[in-house]
């Protein structure tokens, strides 16, 4: 992708957005396995809050994240309105628990705006860019330091 | 060589994978057939397999250009033939020569397809040893050829090695005809590749007859046109030279005669390429009968299926998943069925208790793909067993018992390492030199049997060995000097011995090359715990030492008890739960501020609120609902306060390490008929992290 982006046309991406509260935000689309609506999550002990447990999707038992509360943003009370997007971080798949998916567009490298002259530690830790579409900000995330929990090695 | 070069390369490295992984049941029956020997079985056959497995292997790593592994192959094999044709006589100390080249060999294919080399002094030394059998004083230097094209020298000891005395040998000119069929080319054999091979008899002039080639617009590219008629001038005898066609003979037409019996000229003018195939036969189509292509034609035109197909595992468990999600969701049906009111009536409910029959089959049907005999682990030690002999000097039989008793894969993986461990260490610790058995009245060689059955849904492993048995003045003075007891503790006879499997034992003085490597039997413990496994060990001094393990039969399924606590469904594995008891309130005591104990049958055991020990409560709950007294694998027994049992069933294992991380407490995850995860408990980790349990060995001691 870099080497591209000398060419006049830098390459175009594609981002899947979402919304928590009023907010909107966005993954990088080539992560997202499926969208899916809720279920029911197992919880784990001692887990961080915006763990909020196990699903099973077809077989395959994998933990669901929610971004309301990883944002610290006001929770949504009603769960079951809400849409686990699926995604790979690495080698794990987790679904990302959020208020609904917006949209897909199609932006390019010179469209994304880094976040490190725009935020703090905390923010650029999850938020990597963001960009402007038709005057709504939206943040583009950071997978791979989402979940913390996922780098701990398996003692 | 020049074949496979046109290949892609990623087609390349996929055959030569296939190449090796073929190579890997070539050399278990190799050895297999070694050891069949070994025992006093006299079957001719078996030394002829013995033999074909390592020509296969010498025949395959040609083509991919494998020098070393071809070398030693071949010095294998001449050694092979001479006693086939009984001018070696196997005797022990050959056969014991001939298992050793057989794991060099092994090791030699490993090398080559990781790429590196075997440099071995003990690899080189048998390498010798094979050679100056077979050569005679024929020096070493002069038969390290690798180039077939230029395997003179090779040719001579294979000569040798065959005929008895070559100078008298009477050199004759053979005229072979061979014309394969397409189903030779099918099956990826190169008939280059033969051509070499009979270059190892003597030599050979060879011309193709393409006059069947069709033009290239009717040409079938699959289709096979060109035979071959082969000049040899060799002192190998028609039996010799078949055995060069020896696999594809059903795949061709074969006539093999002398000059004198075809009654042809050499095939040697170059010029006229059809001479030689007109001289044996005018009609290539109809091949004539003759004694030698007898069999040929008639018996094998009907290629013979392999009885048995190579599948890749992530099929399998693609197919294992399958079926467990099949059963998942039976169980789903069954609930929405009974949901709706429709349960009970037979319209549903026959068909519904067959799909259930059928799937239940089904998943037993898949997981038996998956199920191996432990051979696969036993071959390595016996393997083993010759290593840890030659360092040591001591004299082991390995007697292996059950070894077609069928684990699943997922089990046998993980149960090579314990096995290598405590096989090193019976011979290292447990079998004395010959000189101090037969000092101490017993053979010079020792016995290790290793025997496998299935008992009640698990496998109960055995590892027996005759020697000395624990030392436990010894043993109990290292855990001493260590700390892991305190002096005067007294200890029966039985909980000495289970000293060894303490984290941080080893009684070894030096470390020595094999068993003191700072790992001891805490490790194997620990790698048979992880696998759901128990171990224990029984010893008796002078006489030799037990150790039994009893494992799962898989890790994909397990029964267990269905629990709630705090409104979530937990599963308990079965193998840790003893009884489930309502609990009287005056059978709990109360043991300083927090702890309770639950005393049952006069024994007192520590009370855990399930609940409060996996983060549900801040505080313990008041004592209601059930208990259930469990006991973890190393024998510490608690009771689990829970708030409901809901029943036993069998459970799907799924990772959670997979798509998140461990987590205390929780052995794995499982999903209930309603499609939801379920939590499996893990029963050592609570009671570990509890910290209160009852009666450990060690803690008591130092306690005392």
């Amino acid at each position: 992708m870099r080497q591209a982006s000398t060419v006049s046309e830098s390459p175009r991406r594609e981002l899947l957005s979402f919304r928590l509260g009023v907010q909107e935000f966005c993954v990088d689309i080539m992560a997202v396995r499926e969208i899916r609506g809720w279920t029911e999550a197992t919880p784990l002990p001692r887990a961080p809050d915006y763990i909020r447990g196990m699903i099973n999707l077809r077989g395959t038992v994998f933990p669901v994240v929610d971004m309301s509360a990883r944002f610290g943003l006001p929770l949504n009370d009603v769960a079951s309105r809400r849409v686990i997007i699926v995604v790979w971080i690495g080698t794990k798949l987790v679904g990302l628990l959020v208020d609904a998916v917006c949209d897909i567009i199609v932006v390019t490298d010179a469209e994304l705006q880094p976040t490190s002259e725009l935020a703090g530690e905390a923010i650029r830790t999850f938020v990597s860019a963001v960009l402007m579409v038709e005057n709504r900000m939206l943040c583009l995330i950071a997978l791979n330091h989402l979940v913390p929990e996922l780098d701990e090695a398996a003692a | 060589m020049s074949g496979s070069a046109t290949l892609p390369p990623d087609v390349l490295a996929g055959i030569k994978l296939g190449f090796f992984e073929e190579c890997e049941e070539l050399l278990s029956e190799l050895e297999a057939g070694l050891l069949a020997l070994k025992r006093g079985e006299t079957d001719p056959e078996i030394i002829n397999k013995v033999f074909r497995a390592a020509h296969s292997i010498k025949g395959g790593g040609a083509s991919f250009g494998l020098a070393p592994m071809v070398d030693f192959a071949h010095q294998m094999e001449s050694v092979l033939a001479a006693i086939r044709s009984n001018q070696l006589a196997l005797d022990a100390q050959l056969l014991g020569l001939l298992l050793r080249a057989a794991d060099v060999l092994a090791d030699h294919v490993r090398a080559a397809r990781d790429e590196g080399r075997v440099e071995s002094a003990s690899a080189r030394e048998i390498e010798g040893a094979l050679i100056a059998l077979v050569a005679g004083d024929c020096p070493a230097g002069e038969v390290s050829n690798h180039e077939p094209a230029e395997g003179k020298p090779t040719a001579a000891v294979w000569s040798d090695s065959e005929t008895p005395s070559p100078a008298t040998a009477q050199e004759r000119i053979w005229v072979i005809r061979f014309r394969p069929h397409a189903s030779l080319y099918a099956s990826a054999n190169e008939p280059l590749f033969l051509l070499r091979e009979l270059q190892y008899l003597g030599e050979v002039r060879a011309t193709v007859d393409d006059s069947e080639l069709p033009s290239i617009d009717d040409l079938v590219p699959e289709d096979a046109y060109l035979l071959w008629a082969i000049s040899l001038t060799s002192t190998a005898d028609a039996q010799e030279i078949r055995r060069v066609f020896e696999f594809v003979e059903a795949d061709c037409d074969l006539e093999i005669v002398t000059d004198q019996e075809g009654a042809a000229t050499p095939v040697a003018d170059r010029n006229h390429p059809t001479a030689g195939s007109a001289a044996v036969s005018k009609q290539p189509d109809s091949p004539r009968p003759s004694i030698s292509s007898s069999g040929i034609a008639a018996g094998r035109s009907t290629p013979r299926l392999s009885e048995t197909i190579r599948v890749d595992v992530e099929r399998v468990d693609r197919l294992i998943n399958l079926a467990s999600e099949l059963v998942i969701n039976h169980t789903i049906l069954a609930q929405r069925l009974a949901g709706i009111g429709s349960a009970g009536t037979s319209e549903t409910e026959l068909p519904l208790d067959e799909l259930h029959q059928l799937t239940r089959e089904l998943q037993n049907g898949v997981m038996a793909i998956r199920a191996q005999p432990l051979k696969v682990v036993f071959q390595r030690l016996s393997r083993l067993v010759r290593e840890v002999e030659a360092v040591t000097g001591k004299q082991v039989n390995l007697v292996v018992e059950g070894e077609s008793t069928e684990v699943d894969r997922t089990v046998i993986e993980r149960l090579i390492d314990p096995m290598t461990h405590m096989v090193r260490n019976a011979i290292d610790h447990g079998i004395e030199t010959p000189e101090e058995r037969l000092a101490s009245g017993k053979t010079a060689q020792g016995t290790l049997r290793i025997s496998a059955t299935h008992r009640a849904g698990r496998i109960i492993i055995e590892i027996t060995d005759d020697g000395c048995g624990i030392n436990r003045a010894r043993v109990h003075a290292a855990a001493w000097s260590r700390g892991l007891i305190s002096g005067d503790a007294v200890l029966s006879e039985h909980e000495i011995d289970e000293l060894i499997f303490l984290p941080g034992f080893s009684t070894a003085k030096a470390v020595s090359e094999l068993s003191g490597r700072g790992v001891g039997m805490d490790v194997v413990k620990s790698g048979v715990q992880a696998l759901g496994g128990r171990i224990s060990v029984a010893s008796y001094p002078g006489k030799g030492t037990t150790f039994v393990l009893s494992l799962p039969l898989t890790l994909a399924v397990m029964e267990g008890m269905l629990i709630s606590v705090c409104g979530r469904s937990l599963i308990v594995p079965l193998s840790t739960l003893l009884e489930t008891i309502h609990p009287k309130l005056d059978a709990i005591r109360s043991l300083g501020a927090h702890a309770r104990l639950l005393s049952i049958r006069g024994e007192h055991v520590p009370l855990i609120d399930l609940g409060h020990a996996l983060g549900y409560l801040t505080e313990p709950a008041q004592v209601k609902g059930v208990i259930l007294l469990v006991e973890d694998d190393a024998g510490r027994r608690a009771a689990l306060l829970v708030d409901d049992v809901l029943g036993q069933q069998q459970v799907v294992i799924k990772s959670i390490q997979a798509n998140y991380r461990m987590v205390e407490g929780i052995a794995a995850a499982t999903i209930l008929g309603d499609g939801r995860v379920a939590l499996i408990l893990d029963v050592n980790s609570i009671l570990l992290s509890h910290g209160r349990w009852s009666a450990p060995v060690e803690q008591r001691l130092a306690a005392g």
